[in-house]
């Protein structure tokens, strides 16, 4: 399955989604959380943490680009909000590896550390408190993901 | 007297000082960057870095210069370890490894959080048990120390900082960068209006703060007025964001203050310049006389780095040391017992 949409209704059901997403997640993987600013990529993320079985608080990103947490795999927490138009490779792949799970805010702003592969997350707010979340799987591995989520 | 020779490149300044006794500054040089970043809406941690090389063997130089003394007078150098930008963290770290290395001197990594409470030990003397209120573009939280070296988180944000809510809020209503000053200085003008009542933050842990949801719906709120036709007032948006997010907090620092009953209590980090925390925090802090309130001036409330010298002195005296295979660490956590 390439394509698979959902529709949460509150901060709960995002996290539960979140939380399915972790538990699946193998060593490696990449995904990408697009969305606007208040979309929910952060609350998505917590969700994924906890299913990664994460102790720490998750919190947002921003201010240092990047946090790292371990869990059953280390979550590398990635958000490129501010790096909106500079067009330089900061060397962030360097703490990356090869076994842990990494979630990229905003990546748009970070193109060189968006792989050939990767599941990739649109985070729309429909209102108060809806949330549709469309996925999009590049790669074998990433379809298999989305079936074990249906 | 005890010597240290602080230096601190976390974020977006390149600092050094020399602080006698943990609470006399001897010499304090900060380069700040902010005009830099003004340009790009936020700091770049590429271009920090960058910057941080070409300033920091001037900005020490300049901090011995000042303080009138020698690399002989100087007992230890400290440095903060993190938390912070990574390749911004690596240039004082290289430069304290290099200068300890060089001057056979011992080495005090230092946790960037615990510096701007101990910035409160140049106003007056810091008394124990104390409750320190960090506020800053990355931190919110509430520590606890029994005693001068044991920093224990009992509260933090679970999402968003606030100094980083008031930046994404400056950034929608087109206030620039950084956001708290502008919607400091906005909201003074602004009114209590019903029609942007923001929902107060709530948090499973009543010592939690949380301010991605205030930070969403005042987004919101913005784009279902602009969609009505109704004319928004910044100001008066400013306001109500400011009153709602600073309110939930100060209600919670007072429920520790109470529950704990420190012997002091102190306000630190980038945001504790807020007028408008301030004065909540002094008003409300009239119910509780058995607790000292210490409020940086605003020139202690932005990263320098005498602060780190400050609480340099402080792991000094607990023999905190650290060894030269320590490297920075974006996500250190404070020295705690617990």
């Amino acid at each position: 399955m390439k394509e698979y949409s959902i529709v949460t209704k509150s901060r709960d059901e995002t996290h539960e989604l979140g939380e399915k997403l972790g538990r699946s997640a193998q060593p490696g993987m990449v995904f990408l959380m697009n969305g606007d600013l208040g979309a929910g990529k952060t609350t998505l993320t917590q969700g994924i943490g906890r299913g990664l079985g994460v102790k720490k608080q998750i919190t947002s990103p921003t201010f240092t680009i990047m946090k790292i947490y371990h869990g059953r795999l280390t979550l590398y927490h990635i958000d490129a909000y501010r790096m909106e138009g500079i067009d330089q490779d900061l060397g962030f792949d360097e703490y990356l590896n090869d076994d842990g799970l990494t979630v990229i805010e905003w990546s748009q702003f970070m193109p060189a550390l968006i792989p050939d592969e990767y599941l990739s997350v649109t985070i729309t707010l429909l209102d108060e408190d809806q949330r549709q979340f469309d996925m999009n799987a590049a790669g074998e591995r990433y379809e298999r993901l989305l079936e074990e989520l249906k | 007297m005890t010597l240290i020779l602080a230096i601190e490149s976390s974020c977006d300044e390149t600092a050094c000082s020399i602080v006698k006794d943990g609470n006399e500054i001897l010499s304090s040089i900060v380069s700040s960057q902010i005009n830099v970043h003004t340009m790009f809406g936020g700091v770049v941690p590429e271009v920090a870095s960058r910057i941080h090389v070409e300033n920091i063997s001037a900005v020490i130089c300049e901090a011995v210069a000042q303080a009138g003394v020698t690399m002989d007078d100087i007992d230890a150098v400290a440095y903060t370890q993190g938390p912070g930008l990574i390749g911004s963290l690596h240039v004082g770290v290289q430069a304290a490894k290099t200068l300890a290395w060089q001057f056979h001197k011992p080495l005090i990594p230092v946790h960037h959080i615990t510096g701007h409470i101990y910035a409160n030990a140049f106003v007056e003397k810091l008394e124990f048990p104390l409750m320190a209120l960090v506020v800053s573009g990355g931190h919110t939280e509430l520590v606890w120390m029994k005693n001068d070296y044991d920093f224990q988180v009992i509260g933090t944000t679970v999402d968003d900082a606030i100094g980083e809510a008031y930046d994404k809020v400056a950034r929608v209503l087109d206030l620039g960068y950084p956001g708290g000053p502008a919607i400091d200085r906005l909201a003074k003008q602004g009114k209590a209006d019903e029609r942007y009542r923001l929902p107060v933050p709530k948090t499973a842990d009543p010592m939690n703060f949380s301010f991605s949801g205030l930070k969403t719906a005042v987004l919101q709120l913005d784009a279902r007025l602009k969609k009505q036709g109704v004319d928004v007032v910044p100001a008066d948006l400013a306001y109500a964001f400011q009153e709602t997010a600073l309110n939930s907090m100060v209600r919670k620092t007072m429920t520790a203050v109470e529950q704990y009953q420190p012997a002091m209590l102190v306000l630190a980090g980038g945001v504790a310049a807020n007028s408008r925390l301030r004065q909540l925090v002094s008003e409300q802090m009239e119910s509780y006389p058995q607790t000292k309130l210490v409020i940086p001036p605003l020139k202690y409330c932005t990263d320098n780095a005498a602060m780190i010298g400050a609480v340099g002195y402080a792991a000094w005296k607990h023999h905190a040391f650290g060894d030269f295979d320590a490297s920075a660490d974006p996500g250190l956590e404070m020295p705690c017992e617990l």
